[in-house]
């Protein structure tokens, strides 16, 4: 590994040199992080094992062991890179594809080689016009990639970005989950393992290969080293994509956004797959894996969302899952008729409707529905109802009593978290 | 050699008919859709299993035997 020079130290190392407005060109890009890196497949693949990456999209998988799986198996198929983003919460994908796209096609171009495939495909979101103009534009000022790089825009929609529905779509058939195993590792694009990556990883499987394991470990935890994009909204005063090192407090990451517009009540981590925590019980907790864990919650793709204090948290949870139901992909019957019901009897229980034990009732729809979809879409929606019920719990008696005046939040739904120019 | 039920939930439509043949690992939320003991099938009702497997109209339910 080119680990001598050791890149630059400190943040931002994904975000560096990032212009407003423009996406960066090749030059630009091969001043600040150098040329793409000339490293041997099981290499790259140990080099990523020891810098501990592991992936952006929400699952948090070891991207080592997910390189490793379809590096294992012959007539390796296409590499895609699952620019979807349809998480209403997130921007940092889209700030990355429109503003840094030889960076994650960097990391494209290396997990190929890596994996021992010929093909790129970049899944994007139909609505992601900048990524797509910025990936065309760079594609075409790459030379001697050794692959083919093909950008492919497709439908929006919460479940589209799924991993399987991603291969699904790109194999001809309609963006919706597909009954998994095979997973798209063993059977994906045409049939053959397949890799498939979120962009985040990718760009930082760039720096990794060029820099070296040891660079990247010097931000973050043991347990979670290096640096990560995290999309910061709602009631804060600058809302945005920053770049952070993994063990900064949470409260950091608030003052990172420009600090709270208002007292807060409550943090939605992960976003709307996450779970909401207590405001004052969520400061001193860390981005980091196993703190988050000890309050059952996890980083998901990156996404923090602010609760004022003159929000109402029940209302704003009865959006939110109604808006999953929604999103459901129609296939799966618990997830089909349970998000429905479950969106029905959180929007009574805001609005103090609701028989005295529909809390009950709910808590029994949520252990049922758990791990009954063929994607993990119910399971993220009632994690994410259970810990409304768990914080709000005091506002479902208040609701019963009295009336609740409280403004809409304005939390993202079904749109960018962060309008293009708060790109940051 | 031990088995476990599965079922797809894409295909599975909510006719019942596993719940009504196999109550002792299946029975139906709400909604009328299954919810299995994903434990291991106990031998003796192994053969019950199949039944159900068989009796499931869209071949949504499964059981992997090795």
């Amino acid at each position: 590994m080119s680990s001598t020079n050791g890149g630059h130290h400190g943040l931002p190392r994904l975000l560096a040199g990032l212009e407003p407005g423009v996406a960066m060109s090749l030059a630009a890009h091969t001043r600040i992080h150098g040329p793409l890196p000339d490293v041997p497949p099981h290499q790259l693949i140990e080099e990523v094992e020891r810098s501990g990456l592991r992936g952006r999209g929400g699952a948090d998988f070891p991207t080592a062991r997910k390189l490793r799986a379809v590096a294992e198996r012959r007539r390796v198929g296409a590499v895609i890179v699952n620019g979807s983003e349809t998480e209403p919460g997130s921007a940092k994908d889209r700030l990355l594809l429109a503003r840094l796209p030889h960076l994650v096609l960097d990391g494209a171009v290396l997990a190929a080689g890596a994996v021992g495939s010929r093909q790129v495909i970049v899944k994007v979101g139909a609505n992601a016009v900048d990524a797509g103009r910025a990936l065309q534009g760079a594609i075409a000022a790459r030379e001697r990639d050794g692959v083919s790089i093909e950008v492919v825009a497709g439908p929006e929609g919460y479940v589209a970005g799924e991993e399987s529905a991603v291969v699904h779509y790109l194999n001809g058939g309609p963006e919706l989950p597909t009954f998994v195993p095979p997973r798209p590792f063993e059977r994906g694009y045409r049939g053959r393992p397949t890799l498939i990556q979120n962009p985040e990883t990718l760009a930082q499987l760039a720096l990794v290969a060029r820099f070296g394991s040891r660079w990247y470990r010097e931000l973050g935890t043991v347990a979670d080293p290096g640096s990560a994009l995290v999309t910061i909204t709602g009631a804060v005063r600058a809302p945005g994509v920053y770049e952070l090192a993994f063990g900064t407090e949470l409260s950091q990451l608030l003052e990172a956004a420009g600090g709270p517009s208002e007292p807060l009540q409550a943090l939605l981590v992960g976003g709307y797959f996450g779970t909401w925590m207590e405001a004052s019980e969520a400061a001193s907790l860390r981005l980091a894996r196993e703190d988050l864990r000890s309050v059952g919650c996890s980083l998901g793709s990156g996404v923090l969302i602010a609760l004022g204090g003159s929000a109402c948290g029940l209302h704003e949870s009865a959006r939110v899952i109604s808006y999953l139901a929604d999103q459901s992909a129609g296939q799966c019957g618990p997830c089909v008729y349970g998000l429905r019901s479950i969106a029905d009897s959180v929007a009574a229980l805001a609005d103090g409707v609701a028989h005295p034990r529909e809390r009950d009732r709910l808590l029994r729809w949520t252990s049922e529905i758990r791990g009954r979809g063929a994607c993990h879409h119910p399971d993220g929606a009632v994690r994410f109802v259970e810990s409304a019920l768990s914080v709000f719990r005091e506002d479902i008696d208040w609701h019963r009593t009295g009336r609740c005046h409280a403004p809409p939040a304005g939390l993202p739904l079904a749109g960018p978290a962060v309008a293009g120019g708060r790109l940051r | 050699m031990s088995a476990r039920l599965r079922v797809n939930p894409i295909t599975c439509e909510a006719h019942g008919l596993c719940a009504e043949l196999l109550p002792e690992l299946i029975r139906l939320d709400d909604w009328g859709y299954p919810i299995l003991d994903e434990s291991e099938v106990p031998p003796d009702l192994i053969g019950l299993a199949r039944r159900a497997v068989d009796a499931c109209p869209t071949l949504a339910l499964l059981l992997d035997e090795d």
